[in-house]
């Protein structure tokens, strides 16, 4: 079936993504709470920017992310200066731009189930002696968890499949840089890569399928339960 | 007194001003809908800030606009069984009812097992609310607020959603945890003839401008 460089990129791909949702994952839970529950200023414009990798070319993102994360830009520099890394060319640059790209999708779907939460049982809570530190673990995270849980699997779907970004912001490196997306691209670019091409796409569109199915589920599965709250 | 309130509150075109003092027993905030007789049990749950006023109970000074001082809902110790009942869909009858109690600071008049058997909802304690009848959560809502350990109950239209089968029940209910726990309890309601049955005192709320 694939071959063990086959595999390998598989395992970096997983590598990369897991990475990215995982670190993404937190940042957008607190994006989508933010965005859900609070009004401040510049809210609109932090939802556009959020939403942006969503609408804008790919390529444009990674030449953003090049700008911010490379040698010369203020984010590279900070992290070369404080802690002597660099994300260039590096499969952690990959994660960066996999999450970035994944984003937008992980916060739509959770600032969906959070806004679902209804708040009169978060009072209730209050009432019964529960802090807003317990309300949040108890009442608001449980409630809300099937569309949390539908945005990791659909961030993470959309991580195995990223592609402009990350060949714009970090190249296209075998065994570094190189995941599946690139990869395929690669092996057609290559005489006699169909093959290769050809597994590795069957792979990521069974992958997709997955992840498809999941989020589908946890999501009927929110909305079956906010059917029943209304009792 | 047990309820000594004198709230003031803006709710967009309406006015809620009610001033009144309750000793011992049930005591009914009773007038029409859409008066703002659940805002007033709000405002003192905690949950709703009065524009201006003062509220004690038992005792205890929940909020007072003058001295700043205005209490969390959690640090309230008031049991609320709300008009909608808002039991959490995701726990367990038993879960719910446990559900303030697990923090239980201070040692209640009642135990677990008494209240789940002076409410009948010893069958219910493993299912989930969604399956419940509109009694029985109700029931269950009042044992919950009870569990909490509360000074005192506050009751929104607690018969609302109760097939009339089953009002009598709850109706007796509330009689005997009138009597038997000796709670001050306020109780909103709409219903001319429930406030004659249950309360020793009544406070009338009229509409304003």
């Amino acid at each position: 079936m694939l071959t063990p460089a086959e595999w390998a990129v598989i395992g970096l791909s997983l590598k990369v993504s897991l990475v990215a949702t995982g670190l993404g994952l937190p940042i957008a839970f607190a994006l989508a709470w933010a965005l859900a529950r609070w009004r401040f200023p510049g809210r609109f414009l932090l939802d556009g920017v959020i939403h942006l990798p969503l609408v804008a070319p790919p390529v444009v993102i990674g030449w953003l992310l090049l700008s911010a994360f490379g040698p010369a830009g203020p984010i590279g520099r900070l992290l070369a200066d404080l802690f002597g890394v660099s994300l260039m060319f590096r499969w952690t640059g990959a994660a960066v731009a996999a999450g970035v790209m994944a984003l937008p999708l992980m916060v739509r779907a959770m600032r969906l189930s959070i806004e679902a939460v209804d708040r009169r049982l978060e009072n209730a809570a209050r009432t019964l002696g529960a802090s807003r530190t317990r309300t949040f673990w108890t009442i608001s995270l449980p409630l809300a968890l099937p569309g949390v849980l539908a945005g990791v699997v659909l961030g993470f779907a959309r991580s195995i499949g990223e592609f402009g970004a990350t060949i714009a912001f970090v190249s296209n490196i075998p065994g570094e840089t190189r995941t599946l997306s690139l990869a395929i691209y690669t092996a057609l670019q290559t005489p006699g890569g169909d093959g290769a091409a050809m597994r590795l796409a069957l792979f990521s569109v069974g992958l997709s399928l997955v992840a498809l199915a999941v989020s589908e589920y946890l999501t009927r599965r929110s909305h079956r339960q906010e059917a029943r709250d209304v009792v | 007194m047990s309820f000594d309130v004198d709230v003031q509150r803006r709710l967009g075109d309406v006015r809620v001003e009610v001033r009144f003092s309750a000793s011992a027993g049930l005591t009914a905030l009773y007038g029409p809908s859409g008066v703002g007789k659940s805002s007033v049990l709000n405002m003192i749950a905690g949950l709703l800030k009065p524009d201006r006023g003062r509220i004690v109970v038992a005792g205890q000074v929940l909020f007072d606009a003058d001295a700043g001082i205005d209490l969390a809902p959690e640090h309230r110790r008031l049991g609320y069984v709300f008009q909608d009942g808002r039991l959490f869909p995701h726990l367990t009858v038993r879960d719910n009812l446990l559900y303030g109690r697990r923090l239980g600071d201070v040692a209640g008049p009642v135990a677990f097992d008494e209240i789940v058997d002076i409410l009948g909802v010893g069958p219910l304690l493993a299912r989930r609310p969604q399956g419940l009848s509109g009694g029985e959560a109700r029931r269950v809502a009042i044992g919950r607020a009870l569990l909490r350990h509360p000074r005192a109950l506050l009751m929104d239209e607690p018969l609302s959603g109760v097939d009339p089968a089953r009002r009598e029940g709850v109706l007796a209910l509330i009689e005997r945890l009138r009597d038997q726990l000796g709670l001050p309890i306020l109780y909103v309601s709409h219903d001319r003839n429930e406030v004659d049955r249950l309360a020793r005192s009544v406070v009338e709320i009229i509409p304003s401008g």
